[in-house]
């Protein structure tokens, strides 16, 4: 079987795309071509981009373009849905939507890949991830939750059946990195959120907004329909919510 | 291509989790390598292409990097040159702000099952982990050492 598989360096991580049915190999750099146009409109890192040009007063409100109203409106929505933990503006001023626009961007990814006949494919960036079908050997697809505090180390094994998987989180707290400006700050806290969701947009805004509540972002996950996640703390110790073991291969 | 004065190491962030830890680990592999000037290549698939100067040619003394913004926080390094050569890359900041005290109402809360972490075997396609810092980290990084010269 013919099967297109790639990894690229955008967006400032890798992002990989495997396509197990036959198409074009077109598609598979279509697929790459709409994530450095994401790129080249939201990133931080660039000067040029639409939200550097918003962030810096270049440009206004009434300017943007559809795809950052679209986002904007996404991260108000996910704002208001966590009691304001989901938040893109930046102490500092401005706006920093990263932490929806990865989500955002696989999902259209694999809605292009889809549109182009598709029906057994995977794209993930930076750990974010929305499988459709079955593998190349005809198995559905399994997910790996990476260990946060031993990136070797796999976790857990979900097949999440066409949902989307994201995790959210920073091991930067480990035990030997600290905070100069604070170093009695005690290390008790979590170390990454992964969330299931009906496709990977929703999981990784619910990601997003969950990890930024500590430990209470798992009880936030509980209580939402058709979201399921598993919370890892620093301690090592994991926490997930009652459907989340659906998912689980043993 | 990279010239030869600015080979393209291949700075892992040891599989995007890791992020600033993962990185701070890779980029001992980096020195580990370049002390040789050998391209250093660590956990395949994924990695971010960082062109730093490879050599022991830095002027010795400590650099403060940019602060870059990582979603959660900011991320700032200093790099520690030694003899011409990174000796240490040291963490001034990191995402540890917007955890602010609110708490979500945790009466009639369900009771959730926790459990220690455990390897798990068997296959994956595919990996899920956290990729917040990592690119930050890399941008306050290349700051420092452009800082730092040749």
């Amino acid at each position: 079987m013919t099967v297109a598989r790639e990894t690229r360096l955008l967006m400032g991580m890798p992002i990989t795309v495997e396509i197990v049915d036959p198409v074009s190999p077109g598609v598979l750099s279509d697929a790459f071509e709409y994530f450095a146009g994401v790129d080249e409109r939201f990133s931080l890192y660039k000067d040029d981009s639409e939200i550097s040009a918003l962030n810096e007063g270049r440009s206004s409100y009434s300017q943007i373009s559809g795809e950052m109203r679209e986002v904007l409106e996404l991260a108000e929505r996910t704002r208001r849905e966590s009691n304001g933990f989901f938040e893109i503006r930046r102490p500092t001023g401005g706006l920093d939507p990263s932490g929806i626009v990865k989500g955002w961007a696989v999902r259209n990814a694999a809605d292009l890949i889809r549109q182009s006949g598709a029906e057994n494919f995977c794209v993930e960036a930076g750990g974010d991830i929305q499988c459709r079908g079955k593998n190349r050997h005809g198995e559905a697809w399994i997910v790996g939750i990476q260990n946060p505090l031993n990136a070797g180390e796999i976790i857990k094994r979900v097949t999440p059946e066409g949902r989307g998987v994201a995790t959210s989180g920073t091991s930067a707290r480990g035990q030997h990195i600290y905070n100069p400006h604070n170093p009695s700050q005690p290390i008790d806290d979590i170390v990454s959120l992964t969330v299931i969701g009906p496709d990977v947009l929703e999981a990784d805004r619910f990601a997003t907004a969950g990890f930024a509540m500590g430990k209470a972002g798992i009880f936030f996950i509980e209580q939402l329909d058709g979201i399921e996640g598993y919370m890892v703390e620093a301690n090592g110790r994991a926490t997930c919510t009652s459907g989340f073991g659906a998912f689980v291969s043993p | 291509m990279a010239s030869p004065r600015f080979p393209t190491i291949v700075l892992s962030v040891a599989a995007s989790a890791a992020a600033v830890f993962g990185a701070v680990s890779a980029v001992r592999a980096v020195e580990a390598g370049a002390a040789q000037g050998q391209t250093v290549q660590a956990i395949a698939g994924d990695s971010a292409l960082v062109p730093v100067a490879a050599a022991c040619h830095f002027h010795d003394g400590s650099y403060t990097g940019q602060v870059f913004d990582a979603y959660y926080g900011e991320v700032q390094v200093q790099a520690n040159i030694s003899g011409g050569c990174v000796a240490s890359i040291e963490v001034l900041q990191y995402p540890a702000d917007r955890r602010t005290s609110r708490r979500i109402n945790d009466q009639a809360l369900p009771m959730l099952q926790s459990e220690v972490l455990r390897a798990q075997s068997g296959r994956i396609d595919v990996v899920s982990g956290a990729t917040l810092t990592s690119r930050a980290y890399i941008a306050s990084l290349r700051n420092a050492l452009a800082q730092a010269g040749p």
